[in-house]
Order: structure tokens, then C-alpha cells, then sequence
């Protein structure tokens, strides 16, 4: 089965400042993978790459089979996307935001009510305009169009920002849940104390590079058995716990 | 395509009835420029009727600017233009879809601004059939100029003030042929021989400005409307 998502030498230009500068990175099907770094390491870089929004002007890069370089909208069709700000139109209400981005991607109208209940934006809510809504409803609703639409790959930016703890945990489960049902999932994220839990492998991000990968098995546990790859070296095993990775 | 249009048309309307711009701001200020050109124009009725089909156009024109304005503000808050291309939604339905809603919106208030002209300025209406084909040939034309400068303008600086500028010069055929239709359509008779009093001739050609204005613009704005889009 070929990877669901692969960058070889991935560079990308942001206007003329290369915001990212050979990029490699490989998840298969099911995976959930973190990116870390610290602010322009290029973490959205890396989403809006894999979502075909950024166009690649150097390397290699296919996105469930679908060649970033040549068939860039194809992926578009493929992936759900939250980003930094939930783009809702405030005048519809929130069923009505989720159904429009549904019938938009051509999905399943019949999942809009369960998407919703399992944002925990059933009842009510679902009639309320989204001008109305807070921030972190707001992201509650572009987790619904993705519960909804089920894409075979989930970009997440900082899904966690806004939210209270019950969304937190929330994004956490949708997470879960996503990448037990065969997706994959790409999260950055500062907060590394929430996502490395869930994921497969964490890639450190630094000026547009890979900085490290490493896979966190027992991570949880104090860091024993967590294997750390550079770029171009072969796994090794990390010394020391994780505990300076954070770079929240 | 076809079906994507639609879905867009559905949302921008809706978007619109909810805001109620058109009714609190758009029809207000229609009204008030009829009264100001009335104004500007004194209360000679022969003038005022003269003038209408002139003063019907340049209104309108003056709102499709409003109307495009606020048709691309719905696309532009933060994350909204990744969240359109990330959509599934096909760029020449976008534009078919927000050309068709300003066409609707514009259709709403031509029609209120016909009967104030009407009744303001006495205006009495001959052929309400070239009325009303001038009329639904000149604002698609309008609205799919519009929707594609809006989107041209969507993100620069200024674009308040530069969508104006790139849309009223280009829409000068609109207003050229508009008006002589609109006065042939009042007087029964086109705007030449209105002057000299000779039979009912020439409107075809105004009419075949006014079409091949509006298909060329559609036509534009189908293939570059993605391109636009994908601007960085």
C-alpha cells in the first residue's frame, strides 16, 4: 500500500521567503503524525503544502496517491482542513454553514446531524448564526464539516487553540477517532503534552527543515523506547525523557 | 458547474436576506440618488424624462459597485479564501454562482428604481419588453464584470476605492447601449430618431452590444476566475 502522504526535498516559497526549504516527511494510512517547532519553523507551511494550497517549487510530493506538483486541486478534493481561523459565514447558522461545506465537497448530508451532536453542537446551537458563536465553537464547527465530510487526510493547525477543556479533550477523541476509521491525521501543535499521546511519529521542525523525527512509544511512560530519526541518519534511540521538547 | 453555481447563488442570497444590507443600505441609497438627480435637474418634467434612461443607468451602475463590494466581502475574512479553494467547489461555478446572485440582487432594485423613475420623472414606458431585455442583458453583464474585479480586488489594499476605478470605465458600453435601449423602450422609438422624429430603427445593434458585453465577461470570468484564486 503506498503512504498516504509523502514529501521528498519538499521546498516551498511564501511570496520569496522560503518557508520551506527540502522537507521530508512519509505517514501511512491510519497514522497520526505531530509537527512541532517553534513559530516559522514552518509547520502551516507543511499543511498547506499537503493540502495543495501552497504549490511545491522544489522536490517531490504525493498526497494519497496524487501528485502535489502536477494535480495540486485534485488533493484538495481528498483533504479537511482546520486552520488558525474558522472561515464560517456569520449569517448562516451553524447546520447551514456545515451542510453548505458539505454539499460543496459532495458528502453525505445524512452525517450532518451526528457531526454536529458529536461536537457537542447539537440542539440549539445548530440553529444559531455563527456570528454569534465564540471562538471556540467556531472551531467546533470545522470539526463537524470534518466529522461530516470523513476525508482520508486531516490537516489540523493548533486544533486546540480557543477551546476549554471539554473541547480539548473533544479534538482529542475526534483525533482518535479519525485515525482508528483508516485517516490520517497531521496536527501542529505548541502543545505537545496533548498531541504526542496520540501520535505515531513527531516531526521537529526548524527554519523550514526537519529538524528530528522520532516516534513516541511510551512517551506517555517517561520517554523509554521513543526512536529519534534526523534527517538523513538512521533511527536512533533517544537518550534522556522528552521533557525539553516542548516548545510551547 | 451548473450545480455549484447554484449553490453559491443559494448561499450568497441567503447571506444577503439575513443581512438585510440591501434593504437598509442598497434601496436607500437608490432612492436617494433618484431624488438627487431630480434635485440637480429641476422640476422640468421634459428634462427629467429625457434624462431618465441615462440617470436609471448610471444609478445602477453606481450600485453594482455596492453590490459587488459586498458580494466579495462574504469571501474575505480571515482563512475564507483557503476555505473556498479547500471546498470541492469548482472556480468557474463560484463566479457563475456570485454573478448570478448580484444579477438577482440588482434585478430586485432595478425594478424599484424603474418605477420611481417612472413616477419621478414621468417617464412613461412604450416597450416594456426591450425594457426588460436591455435591462436583464445589461446588469449580467454588470454583475459578471463586477464579480470578476471584485475578485481581482479582493485582496489588495484599498479595494473600496479600486473597484470603482477598474469596474465604471469597462462598463461604459453597458451605459451607452443601456441608455439609448431604455430610451427607445420609453419613447417607442431609438435615441437617433427620438431626436429627429423618424420611425422606430437601430435598437438590434445596441441590443448585440449589450449580449456580446455580457457573454464576453461571462465568458472571462469562467476561465480566469480560478487562476485569480490561485494568485499569491
Amino acid at each position: 500500500m503506498p503512504p498516504a502522504l509523502c514529501l521528498r526535498g519538499a521546498v516551498a516559497l511564501a511570496g520569496r521567503f522560503p518557508a520551506l526549504a527540502g522537507v521530508d516527511l512519509v505517514a501511512e494510512p491510519g497514522e497520526v503524525v505531530v509537527l512541532a517547532g517553534a513559530n516559522g519553523a514552518g509547520k502551516t507551511s507543511v499543511l498547506r503544502v499537503l493540502a495543495g494550497l501552497l504549490p511545491l517549487s522544489g522536490g517531490e510530493g504525493q498526497v494519497l496517491g496524487v501528485d502535489l506538483r502536477s494535480d495540486r486541486r485534485q488533493v484538495r478534493h481528498l483533504v479537511g482542513m482546520v486552520g488558525h481561523a474558522a472561515a464560517l459565514y456569520d449569517e448562516l447558522t451553524v447546520e447551514e454553514n456545515v451542510r453548505f461545506a458539505l454539499r460543496a465537497a459532495r458528502g453525505d448530508l445524512g452525517r450532518v446531524g451526528l457531526a454536529l451532536e458529536v461536537v457537542g453542537l447539537g440542539g440549539r446551537l445548530r440553529r444559531t448564526p455563527a456570528g454569534r458563536l465564540s471562538a471556540g465553537q467556531r472551531r467546533r464547527v470545522d470539526l463537524a464539516v470534518l466529522v461530516a465530510r470523513r476525508p482520508a487526510l486531516w490537516l489540523l493547525d493548533e486544533p486546540h487553540a480557543s477551546l476549554d477543556q471539554a473541547g480539548r479533550a473533544l479534538v482529542d477523541r475526534v483525533i482518535k477517532d479519525a485515525a482508528a476509521g483508516g485517516a490520517t491525521v497531521v496536527v501542529a501543535s505548541h502543545e505537545l503534552s496533548t498531541v504526542v499521546p496520540m501520535a505515531d511519529q513527531v516531526v521537529t521542525l526548524g527554519g523550514g527543515r526537519v529538524l528530528e523525527v522520532w516516534r513516541p512509544e511510551g512517551w506517555a511512560e517517561g520517554g523509554a523506547g521513543a526512536t529519534s530519526q534526523g534527517q538523513d541518519e538512521a533511527p536512533v534511540v533517544v537518550a534522556g525523557g522528552p521533557g525539553g521538547r516542548d516548545v510551547a | 458547474m451548473w450545480r455549484d453555481a447554484w449553490l453559491v447563488a443559494g448561499k450568497d442570497l441567503r447571506i444577503e436576506l439575513r443581512s438585510r444590507v440591501l434593504l437598509h443600505q442598497v434601496l436607500p441609497f437608490a432612492a436617494l440618488v433618484l431624488f438627487l438627480f431630480a434635485f440637480a435637474l429641476g422640476p422640468d418634467h421634459r428634462v427629467l424624462s429625457g434624462a431618465a434612461p441615462g440617470l436609471f443607468w448610471v444609478a445602477v451602475l453606481f450600485l453594482t459597485v455596492l453590490a459587488v463590494q459586498r458580494s466579495a466581502a462574504i469571501e474575505a475574512g480571515p482563512g475564507a479564501r483557503d476555505t473556498l479553494r479547500l471546498s470541492g467547489l469548482e472556480p468557474p461555478g463560484v463566479f457563475l454562482g456570485k454573478t448570478l446572485a448580484v444579477v438577482v440582487e440588482l434585478a430586485v432594485v432595478e425594478v424599484l428604481l424603474g418605477v420611481g423613475v417612472d413616477l419621478l420623472y414621468g417617464a412613461g414606458i412604450r416597450e416594456p419588453g426591450l425594457l426588460v431585455g436591455a435591462s436583464l442583458a445589461g446588469t449580467v453583464g454588470l454583475a459578471a464584470a463586477g464579480t470578476l474585479y471584485g475578485s481581482l480586488t479582493q485582496s489588495v489594499r484599498g479595494r473600496e476605492t479600486l473597484l470603482p476605478f477598474l469596474l465604471l470605465p469597462v462598463a461604459v458600453p453597458v451605459l451607452l447601449a443601456g441608455s439609448h435601449l431604455w430610451q427607445a423602450a420609453l419613447r417607442g422609438r431609438d435615441v437617433s430618431s427620438a431626436l429627429s422624429g423618424a420611425p422606430v430603427v437601430g435598437n438590434g445593434p445596441w441590443l448585440a452590444l449589450l449580449t456580446a458585453f455580457s457573454l464576453a465577461y461571462l465568458a472571462l470570468g469562467v476561465v480566469v476566475f480560478g487562476p485569480i484564486q490561485e494568485a499569491p
